[in-house]
C-alpha cells in the first residue's frame, strides 16, 4: 500500500471505461420502449437461458460475496463454507417454486413479488409489508457492494482518509447511476457477461497458480490451525456448530430468491423453462464461490496479515483485505488489475439490479398503489428511474458516513427480515389457504422476534443460542423466526375461518401458474 | 400442491433427487472430518465441492425427466 500500483490501476480504469460504454449502449440492445417499466425495469422480459444465467450469476454472486466469504474463511475457518451447502440447496427450491412465479407474473404483468401478493390475496397492506421488507433489506446490501469496490480501489493504493479518499467511489457510483438510469436492466445484463468471464479467469488462475506456487493444496491446508480446519464437535447437550451451520445454509437458501434483486432476475427471463434450466446451470457459480472461499486459507498460509506490505490494508479493511492480499502477493500487477476490475464490476452489476428492484417496488407498490393510482405508464417508469438514483445515493451516503459495522449488521438483519415474506410469496404460489391478515401478523411477529434475537447476543449476530428443555440449539435466527411466522399464520387462519371471515378476491387462476 | 399435477403427472418421484441433496449437505456429521483427504484437501471441503457437481447433475436429470 506504499504508493499507487500504476499498472494495475491503468488496467482497472481501462476495463471500467469499457464497461461504462457497454452500460450506455445496452439501452439499444433488443430495443424496447424504455418509458415502460416493463422495459426499463425487466428488460422487456426477453432474456433467454444464457443471458439469464449471466444476469442471475452476476446478481447473486456479488462483489461483497467474493470479498466476504474468503474473509470469513480467513478469520473463522470452516464455518465460511456454509455458503456451499447454501448454494447447493437453493437451486432445487428455485426449480420447484420460481417457474410458477414467472408464469403468474407473465400472465398478469406483475413486476414485483408484492404485485403478486396483492393480486393473490387482495390485501394492499400485506403487499405493503412485502414492499417495505424488500426495500429495507436491499439498501444495506447495495451499500456493501460499494464496500467491495472500496476494498479493491484501496488495495491499488488509491484513496486514503477523508472525503478525497472517497472520490474514486463517488466516480464509480456516478457512472453506475447514469447507465442504470438510461438503460435500466439491460445495462447490468450486458455488463454481467463481461464481468463473469473476468471473474472466472481471476478465480481459476488463483486456484491453480497459488497451490502450484506453494507446493500443493496440502501445504495450504496444513497452514490452517486445526480448530479452523473443520467445525467444532458439538458439546454434550447441544447440537453446537453443526446445527448453526445447517440452519445458516437452509435459512439463507430460503431467503435468497425472496430478495427483490433475485425476483427481478427471475421475472426478466423470457420463459419459465429458462429458469428451470438455470437450476442446473447456476451451480457453475457455486463451484467458483466454493473455490474462492479457499483463497481465505491461502491468505492464512502466506500469513497475509503479518506481511509488512499488507499491514496498512488489513488495518483499514480488516479481514476483507484477504483476497486482495492473495492477488497482490502471487500475481503480476497487470493480472491484479484484471482481477480487481472483475471484483469492482462485480459490485456494479448487483448494485444496479438491486437499485432497479427497489425502484420497481417503490414505484409499483407504494407510489402507484398509495400515492398516485392514476399515473400514466411513462410517469410510472420515470418515477422508477428517479427512485433508482435516490436508492443509490442513500447507499453511497451510508458507506461514506456511517461505520461499516452498521451496514454489515443491517445486511445480516436483512436476511432475517426477507425470509418473513416466504409464507405469503412462496406458499402463496401454491395455495390460497392462508388468510391474508394472518400472514401479516406472522410477518410482523417474525420480523420483531428476529430483530430482537439478533441484538440479544453480544456482539449482535444472526445465530441465536436457542435452548429447549436443556438442549442447546444455536441456529440461524431467520430459520427460527420463520417457524414462528408459519405457525402463527396457520393458527390465525384457522381462527379466522372458524369465525367466518369474509373470503377475498383472488385474481389468479390455477392455470396461470403454468403459462 | 394439487395444481402441480398437470406439470409432473407420473413423475413426482423424480423430485426425491432434490431431497437427496438436502440430506447430503445439511446433515453435517456426514462430512465434518479431515480424513480422507484428497490431493491434500480435507474431506470437509472436497465432499461439499463435489456435491455442487452432483447437485447440478441431479437438477439436470429432474429437468429432463419432468420436461414435456
Amino acid at each position: 500500500m506504499e504508493g499507487i500500483n500504476w499498472t494495475a490501476l491503468v488496467i482497472f480504469v481501462v476495463i471500467f471505461g469499457l464497461i461504462t460504454w457497454l452500460g450506455f449502449v445496452a439501452a439499444n440492445w433488443r430495443r424496447g420502449d424504455l418509458s415502460l417499466i416493463n422495459e426499463w425495469g425487466l428488460g422487456g422480459r426477453r432474456f433467454g437461458t444464457v443471458i439469464t444465467w449471466f444476469l442471475l450469476g452476476g446478481d447473486l454472486y456479488t462483489a461483497y460475496t467474493f470479498i466476504a466469504v474468503p474473509a470469513l474463511a480467513f478469520g473463522a475457518g470452516a464455518v465460511a463454507f456454509f455458503a456451499v451447502p447454501y448454494t447447493i440447496i437453493v437451486y432445487p427450491i428455485v426449480f420447484l417454486v420460481f417457474p410458477r412465479l414467472w408464469s403468474v407474473a407473465h400472465k398478469h404483468g406483475y413486476v414485483t413479488a408484492a404485485d403478486f401478493v396483492k393480486g393473490r390475496f387482495d390485501n394492499r397492506w400485506l403487499a405493503l409489508a412485502m414492499t417495505i421488507t424488500g426495500i429495507v433489506a436491499t439498501m444495506p446490501y447495495i451499500a456493501l457492494q460499494l464496500v467491495g469496490l472500496q476494498v479493491v480501489i484501496g488495495a491499488m493504493g488509491v484513496g486514503g482518509a477523508g472525503l478525497l479518499g472517497d472520490l474514486p467511489l463517488v466516480i464509480a457510483f456516478v457512472i453506475l447511476a447514469a447507465f442504470t438510469y438510461t438503460s435500466g436492466l439491460r445495462a447490468p445484463a450486458a455488463i454481467a457477461i463481461v464481468k463473469d468471464i473476468l471473474i472466472y479467469i481471476a478465480v481459476f488462475a488463483a486456484i491453480i497458480a497459488v497451490p502450484v506456487a506453494m507446493g500443493g493444496y496440502g501445504k495450504v491446508f496444513s497452514a490452517v490451525p486445526p480448530q479452523k480446519l473443520i467445525l467444532a464437535m458439538p458439546p454434550p447437550g447441544s447440537w453446537g456448530a453443526y446445527g448453526a451451520y445447517a440452519t445458516l445454509a437452509l435459512g439463507s437458501a430460503l431467503a435468497l430468491f425472496l430478495y427483490p434483486h433475485s425476483m427481478t432476475g427471475v421475472l426478466a427471463a423470457s420463459s419459465r423453462n429458462s429458469i428451470r434450466r438455470n437450476a442446473a446451470l447456476l451451480p457453475g457459480y457455486s463451484l467458483m464461490l466454493g473455490l474462492l472461499a479457499l483463497l481465505g486459507f491461502m491468505a492464512i498460509a502466506i500469513g497475509a496479515d503479518k506481511l509488512p506490505e499488507f499491514a496498512a490494508g488489513f488495518k483499514q479493511f480488516g479481514n476483507n483485505f484477504a483476497v486482495p492480499a492473495v492477488y497482490l502477493h502471487f500475481f503480476p500487477a497487470w493480472f491484479v488489475g484484471i482481477a480487481f476490475a472483475a471484483i469492482g464490476i462485480g459490485a456494479l452489476v448487483p448494485a444496479a439490479i438491486m437499485s432497479i428492484a427497489a425502484a420497481n417496488l417503490f414505484t409499483r407498490n407504494i407510489y402507484k398503489e398509495f400515492i398516485s393510482p392514476n399515473c400514466t405508464t411513462s410517469e410510472e417508469s420515470q418515477m422508477a428511474k428517479w427512485v433508482s438514483l435516490v436508492v443509490k445515493a442513500g447507499a453511497l451516503v451510508f458507506v461514506v458516513l456511517i461505520p461499516l459495522q452498521y451496514a454489515i449488521w443491517l445486511q445480516l438483519l436483512g436476511g432475517i427480515w426477507m425470509i418473513q415474506t416466504l409464507p405469503a410469496v412462496i406458499l402463496g404460489l401454491f395455495t390460497r389457504w392462508f388468510n391474508s391478515w394472518a400472514l401479516l401478523v406472522g410477518w410482523a411477529a417474525g420480523t420483531l422476534l428476529g430483530t430482537w434475537m439478533f441484538f440479544s447476543v453480544n456482539p449482535p449476530a444472526p445465530t441465536y443460542p436457542l435452548n429447549i428443555a436443556g438442549f442447546g440449539m444455536p441456529g440461524y435466527a431467520a430459520f427460527y423466526t420463520l417457524v414462528l411466522n408459519l405457525a402463527l399464520a396457520a393458527v390465525l387462519t384457522l381462527v379466522c375461518n372458524a369465525i367466518g371471515s369474509r373470503a377475498r378476491n383472488d385474481e389468479t387462476r390455477p392455470a396461470d401458474y403454468y403459462v | 400442491m394439487d395444481e402441480s399435477d398437470r406439470e409432473s403427472r407420473g413423475s413426482h418421484w423424480w423430485y426425491l433427487l432434490f431431497a437427496v441433496q438436502f440430506v447430503a449437505v445439511l446433515w453435517v456429521p456426514f462430512y465434518n472430518s479431515v480424513e480422507p483427504t484428497w490431493a491434500g484437501v480435507p474431506f470437509f471441503y472436497w465432499y461439499q465441492l463435489l456435491w455442487i457437481l452432483i447437485g447440478a447433475v441431479l437438477n439436470a436429470i429432474v429437468y429432463f425427466a419432468t420436461d414435456h
